[in-house]
């Protein structure tokens, strides 16, 4: 629903209602990571803990392999190197401009 | 479908990143195993608290699924209208009977203090939904204060570590107990780090038949002042050192998931956070001793509970 | 009661049937004809009337509403807002201390835009504890953001029941609204009750179709959502456009009611008020005694009129000035204190109405039936007697009179 009329206020989204399903994507939380999980692939075994254990869905995989790790919203935390059974995730202090 | 990671990397959790939660909080990461243990279409209710300021900020959502928060104290009613019109309007034909799955999300606080009685309520009345606590033993989203859950002997900011009192002075509510006591057919205890049992237990509440609840072990960095990193191995201290046992009630009957036996002392898990360090500075044994007194009794009691020890234990405790 | 009832051969108003009823039963048979898919609610003296008449129909299964026996006004308010995010059609019913209680909710069912309904049946506030009939409750709703209608008869509490379901859920309004019914001099009087065939309501009041819902097929809505300093004050300036907005739509709403019910109703009910120099403006349920004072002040010679509010949120000003514009002196009653303001409510809304108007009438302050204190004629003849006065002297005392008041302070043993 939204205000008849010409007031641009109207046309925002009565009631505080949200519409936009997974619009937080757009807030790029990476900015505020100081240590950047790096991956060493080879040593991988795709068994998806940190894909299930990470707070900010930042393990993309597909068809059962893990691809990367999306570095717009990584913030950091570590629990991925952490919990990672053959320890194959570094964390590294990001070095920024 | 048995649960197997890579499986359920093939679906959608519908929660999505970009929400202002802290770094290495457990919140987002038992909502998403929740999300995705589900078999049906969900709707959330959400108590006011960290994940609702974190994931919904207008005009944004984190969430990929119907959800509404309306105030602190009642996201069991929310769930209770829910609910309720969901039977009514596909009694009168007005929607198509599919199979939903009505959860609440809300802390600790909103559990155990100002919410109780809408849950207490929700429960007795007999709502087909799952009510999932995320204990992280505190006010975290107002800054760290005491809630009914929080433990004996930590700091918070309403419960500081001073020379007279040595952080919080009560021991803290059995709230599992006590929802138990409702008779509803699932209630149980589960942690982050333990996905596996989590997402199983998620299952089973579903499939119930009436209400159930889930106290979910949600360790907060930021409040409980250890490093980010560390959130998973904090809740898994905490289970091993059996003050957060894992356990289910099925229809009255107690089954205990883990650990089989105490295999860390308290200690461990009280030296890995900041809010008990000044009890570790040897100033404060006697708080340390009623912890473990505490502990001790509420393990008894549940072993007895499930059959793992004979009854006459429990009547010599306390 | 009489369950099945024929649909009117002709045009215009449908044959109503006449039942006996006190004005609770009378909101709950609206509410069976109504069938809401949730009613959820607590009890509290005067209400119960309504939630175990409705109760009955639920156990007999006339209606397929879902009740939900909440375990207090809080929860029954949050129910609703669950259930009207749903897409369910909800409503609930409250008094006094319950409404109190709610208080949180209030704003939070009018900010979520939810077309919730309430019956409110009216109640003093504690303390000190009192069960009895005043407005005390309904002037601590009254800036809530809800849509307030008020009656002063079982069956205008029937009526507005009704009625009140097409406002709240207008596509322009999307507001929650209250049906003030009197706590026991309407919840607990039986008068005669025409109520109108189940068909004719239904078609009246249609169905509540949202535009998105929680459980919508596909539904992504987040309801509810923080809203910062980026849009919390357009989310609130919204709210009060839909408010004022809704001031016609509760005219047309009365005039659709008027048509099938032969009832003719609008947001003021003026009583000999052609010709009137000196009017009683009131709110509610002490109608008749304001009637049958001005039939005495007009005996006497005075030409007296009375104006009683019924459409009380969006506060109708325009046409209270206009009902006003011949008085030259007005007496407020109300019905409830404002403690430390510098009116009492009504009679605020009065003034600041007139302020703005040339030739303004002198005004007057009442003070009456708190605490469910009995309302006399005699009370509202004194009231004409000051205005009388305050129109031969020209001049009003500020402070109000408190009709009905002891004289003195014996307490018997």
């Amino acid at each position: 629903m939204t205000q008849p009329g010409a007031e641009p206020w109207g046309d925002v989204p009565a009631g505080g209602t949200v519409l936009f399903p997974g619009s937080t994507e757009r807030n790029l939380t990476g900015s505020w990571r100081t240590k950047l999980p790096v991956i060493d692939f080879d040593a991988c075994t795709d068994c998806m803990i940190c894909w299930v254990m990470c707070p900010d869905s930042c393990f993309k995989t597909a068809e059962g392999k893990l691809l990367s790790v999306d570095l717009d919203h990584c913030k950091g935390c570590g629990i991925c190197a952490t919990e990672c059974p053959v320890k194959c995730i570094e964390m590294v202090l990001e070095e920024r401009d | 479908m048995t649960l197997k990671l890579r499986d359920l990397t093939l679906l959608d959790d519908g929660f999505e990143s970009g929400h202002g939660l802290c770094a290495g909080c457990s919140e987002s990461v038992i909502v998403r195993q929740v999300l995705l243990a589900l078999a049906n279409e969900p709707v959330v209710a959400l108590a006011t608290g960290c994940l609702e300021v974190s994931s919904t900020r207008f005009p944004d959502t984190s969430w990929k699924v119907p959800l509404i928060h309306s105030a602190f104290e009642n996201a069991a009613t929310s769930a209770s209208g829910i609910e309720a019109a969901y039977k009514a309007l596909i009694r009168k034909g007005r929607m198509a009977d599919r199979p939903m799955t009505f959860v609440v999300f809300g802390g600790d606080g909103a559990t155990y203090d100002i919410g109780f009685q809408w849950l207490s309520g929700a429960l007795e009345r007999g709502h087909k939904f799952m009510y999932i606590c995320l204990n992280n033993e505190g006010y975290m989203n107002t800054g760290i204060q005491r809630s009914g859950a929080t433990m004996l002997g930590a700091w918070t900011t309403t419960t500081p570590a001073g020379d007279l009192v040595p952080g919080k002075p009560q021991w803290r509510k059995d709230m599992t107990g006590i929802v138990a006591a409702h008779g509803i057919p699932y209630v149980a205890q589960a942690a982050v780090h333990n996905w596996k049992d989590l997402m199983t237990k998620v299952r089973k509440a579903e499939a119930a038949e009436g209400p159930a609840f889930l106290n979910v072990f949600a360790p907060c960095d930021r409040g409980w002042r250890y490093e980010p990193e560390d959130t998973m191995a904090v809740s898994r201290l905490a289970v091993d050192a059996a003050l957060w046992p894992l356990y289910e009630i099925v229809d009255g009957a107690y089954k205990l998931n883990g650990p089989r036996h105490k295999s860390k002392p308290i200690t461990d898990y009280l030296s890995s956070q900041g809010r008990f360090r000044h009890l570790m500075r040897d100033r404060e044994p006697g708080v340390i001793e009623d912890i473990q007194a505490n502990v001790d009794r509420e393990w008894n009691r549940l072993r007895v509970r499930c059959g793992l020890e004979p009854e006459v234990l429990e009547k010599t405790q306390v | 009661m009489v369950d099945t009832q024929e649909r009117p051969a002709s045009a215009g108003p449908a044959t109503s049937t006449a039942i006996a009823v006190n004005g609770g039963e009378a909101v709950a048979y609206a509410l069976k004809q109504i069938e809401p898919e949730v009613v959820a609610a607590y009890p509290i003296t005067p209400q119960t009337l309504i939630i175990e008449k409705f109760a009955e129909y639920c156990a007999d299964g006339l209606v397929r509403t879902e009740y939900i026996n909440v375990e207090s006004e809080h929860a029954a308010l949050s129910a609703c807002v669950g259930a009207s995010a749903a897409g369910a059609r909800a409503i609930t019913a409250t008094a006094g201390p319950g409404l109190a209680l709610m208080f949180e909710m209030l704003g939070v069912a009018s900010g979520m835009r939810l077309p919730i309904v309430m019956h409110l049946c009216t109640r003093a506030l504690s303390a000190p504890l009192n069960i009895l009939g005043d407005h005390s409750d309904a002037m601590a709703m009254r800036e809530t953001g809800w849509v307030m209608l008020s009656g002063s008869s079982p069956q205008e509490a029937y009526d507005l029941a009704l009625v009140a379901q097409t406002i709240a859920e207008h596509p322009d309004v999307m507001l929650p609204t209250a049906n003030l019914v009197d706590g026991f001099m309407v919840t607990h009087a039986v008068e005669r009750v025409d109520v109108l065939p189940d068909d004719v309501v239904r078609e009246y009041v249609g169905e509540y179709e949202p535009e998105t819902s929680l459980l919508a097929e596909g539904s992504t809505a987040t309801y509810g959502a923080l809203d910062f300093r980026d849009y919390y004050f357009e989310h609130r300036r919204q709210q009060e456009a839909a408010l004022y907005r809704s001031r016609p739509i509760v005219e047309q709403a009365l005039k659709r009611f008027g048509e099938i019910s032969g009832r003719d109703y609008n947001i003021l009910e003026p009583y000999r008020m052609e010709d009137a120099e000196v009017v009683l403006v009131l709110l509610g349920s002490a109608e008749g005694q304001a009637h049958a004072a001005v039939d005495a002040a007009r005996a006497t010679g005075l030409k007296a009129g009375a104006l009683r509010v019924r459409l009380f949120r969006p506060f109708p000003t325009k046409a209270v000035a206009e009902a006003l514009s011949g008085a030259r002196v007005v007496g407020v009653l109300d019905r409830a204190i404002g403690f430390g303001s510098v009116d009492n409510p009504l009679l605020s809304d009065i003034k600041s109405t007139l302020w703005t108007q040339s030739n303004r009438p002198l005004t007057k302050g009442f003070v009456y039936g708190l605490g469910g204190r009995v309302v006399t004629l005699g009370q509202f003849n004194q009231a004409f007697d000051e205005l009388r006065s305050a129109l031969e002297s020209g001049e009003v005392p500020l402070e109000p009179t408190y009709l009905g008041l002891r004289e003195d302070g014996e307490v018997s043993e």
